[in-house]
């Protein structure tokens, strides 16, 4: 990818735009920035910005940090960053929360803890709400990390709270994701195990100078275990290490980054790097066919839609979707 | 199959959305207005970015920046508004974000508000402002 275009395609670029993708390449912190608002305002033009941007993406490593509220994420995030930068690497951070429901307004405070590299300008930090549009969020989100990417960040990370479907959807295009947890939290995780338990590449138990750390780690070694046995494939198995770390001192952090790098290894020892790479351009695509096909369906149910005393609303719904059925019909005629 | 490759149809479009960094520069430690005036932002539907205590202009501009805001809001209490407020704005004029909305709030002299005005500051909001008259006047100035 990077570096096998002719150049950028300046078909449907514009002026700004094109100083603001040409200034992103070019590693300008403003255009960054800029440009990330473009795209994840969805202003006109940003699909042949994301083009160009594309194409010069593909080098970064990939990484999601999610869990509960209060398991110490931004701390153990800043962390993170700091150690890598020490490695001589470039970061990039991409902060998800949440908007409020009622005003569509946030408060986006994850820059707080944020301190140990809070003026080096290697570290790029940007936070995201999720605007209260489903998954026009996890949308937005892949794009950020293409652009990250592509300014040339060497590690690009990114921080959700993992509630919730759509944040669990955006965390898992990371090539490792790391599920941060707390000690005496296990029946939460038990609780959520179908979200979790799966996405999971590494275990952080943060706050481990807390009572219980060593039991949360045995809880989620058995079920590691019990999920392991029930899968009875051949192919060589990763089973997610499990660090203890204390963010607020800095402990057990390298060990964590090292759990990072073994997974990485296995990743690309094992192939799956490329699988990985190839589920994701899929999920990314269907992502943002989703997301366009909302937005024309909601013109459908505007326009098509029977008043609540003309019928039911299946015969309403069929309605709506008899246009989209024809064309499905037609275009797939003969596949 | 279809080959067509429709690449100007933009069906979803976003609004801008109204951007806000509320930093606290220098040492003061008192961050009850701050997070006032953030939260009624946050209510008028705007994204805030609260930077924290203690910053220096240094991560405040670094921050604008990153987070692409088109206002910044410096709240200070500690009377040093005469060498931290300067300083930010030189930052940012030096990294090219001349087009941001720049606020203050805190225990500013009214004397030292005009000062502060005729070095570029677009508001000096002191502590008996209405968060009404805040939220207004960003709402205008930057949507308008």
């Amino acid at each position: 990818m990077s570096g096998s275009g002719p150049g950028l395609d300046r078909d449907g670029l514009d002026g700004d735009l094109r100083d603001l993708v040409e200034g992103t390449l070019d590693g300008q912190q403003l255009a960054l920035s800029r440009l990330i608002s473009h795209i994840e305002d969805r202003k006109p033009g940003y699909r042949a910005a994301m083009r160009a941007i594309y194409r010069e993406s593909g080098d970064a490593r990939i990484i999601g940090i999610t869990g509960q509220p209060g398991a110490g994420k931004s701390t153990l995030v800043d962390k993170v960053v700091d150690r890598y930068r020490e490695q001589g690497l470039t970061v990039g951070v991409i902060a998800v929360d949440p908007s409020s429901p009622y005003s569509g307004g946030s408060v986006l405070g994850d820059r707080i803890r944020q301190t140990s590299r809070s003026e080096d300008p290697e570290v790029f930090f940007r936070s995201m709400s999720s605007r209260g549009q489903g998954g026009g969020l996890a949308a937005a989100t892949f794009d950020v990390i293409h652009a990250m990417d592509a300014f040339g960040k060497d590690v690009v990370l990114i921080e959700t709270v993992g509630a919730g479907q759509n944040e669990v959807d955006i965390v898992s295009v990371a090539e490792t994701v790391c599920v941060v947890t707390i000690p005496g939290a296990g029946d939460d995780i038990q609780a959520n195990k179908a979200g979790i338990l799966e996405i999971a590449d590494v275990f952080a138990v943060n706050k481990a100078d807390l009572d219980g750390a060593h039991t949360t780690r045995k809880e989620l070694l058995q079920m590691i275990r019990i999920g392991n046995d029930l899968d009875d494939s051949d192919e060589r198995r990763w089973m997610p290490p499990i660090e203890l770390t204390t963010a607020t001192r800095g402990e057990g952090v390298d060990e964590l980054l090292e759990a990072f790098d073994d997974h990485y290894e296995f990743l690309t020892d094992t192939g799956r790097l490329s699988e990985e790479r190839a589920a994701r351009f899929r999920q990314e695509l269907r992502t943002h066919v989703d997301a366009e096909l909302s937005a024309l369906v909601d013109r459908l149910v505007a326009a098509r839609a029977p008043d609540h005393e003309d019928g039911d609303p299946h015969t309403g719904a069929e309605a709506v979707l008899a246009p989209l059925r024809a064309a499905v019909e037609a275009e797939l005629d003969g596949d | 199959m279809s080959t067509r490759r429709d690449t100007d149809i933009d069906s979803i479009e976003g609004a801008d959305t109204v951007r806000v960094l509320v930093g606290k520069p220098g040492l003061d430690g008192h961050d009850r207005g701050a997070k006032v005036v953030a939260r009624a932002f946050r209510d008028a539907g705007f994204e805030v970015i609260y930077s924290g205590l203690r910053n220096s202009p240094e991560a405040i501009v670094q921050t604008a920046i990153q987070e692409d805001v088109d206002v910044v809001g410096l709240s200070i209490l500690s009377g040093a508004h005469d060498t931290l407020v300067p300083k930010t704005m030189e930052l940012l004029e030096d990294a090219g974000m001349t087009d941001v909305l720049f606020l203050v709030g805190g225990t500013i002299p009214d004397a030292d508000a005009k000062e502060l005005r005729e070095q570029g500051v677009d508001r000096v909001f002191g502590p008996d402002t209405d968060i009404n008259d805040i939220v207004d006047y960003v709402r205008r100035e930057v949507l308008e």
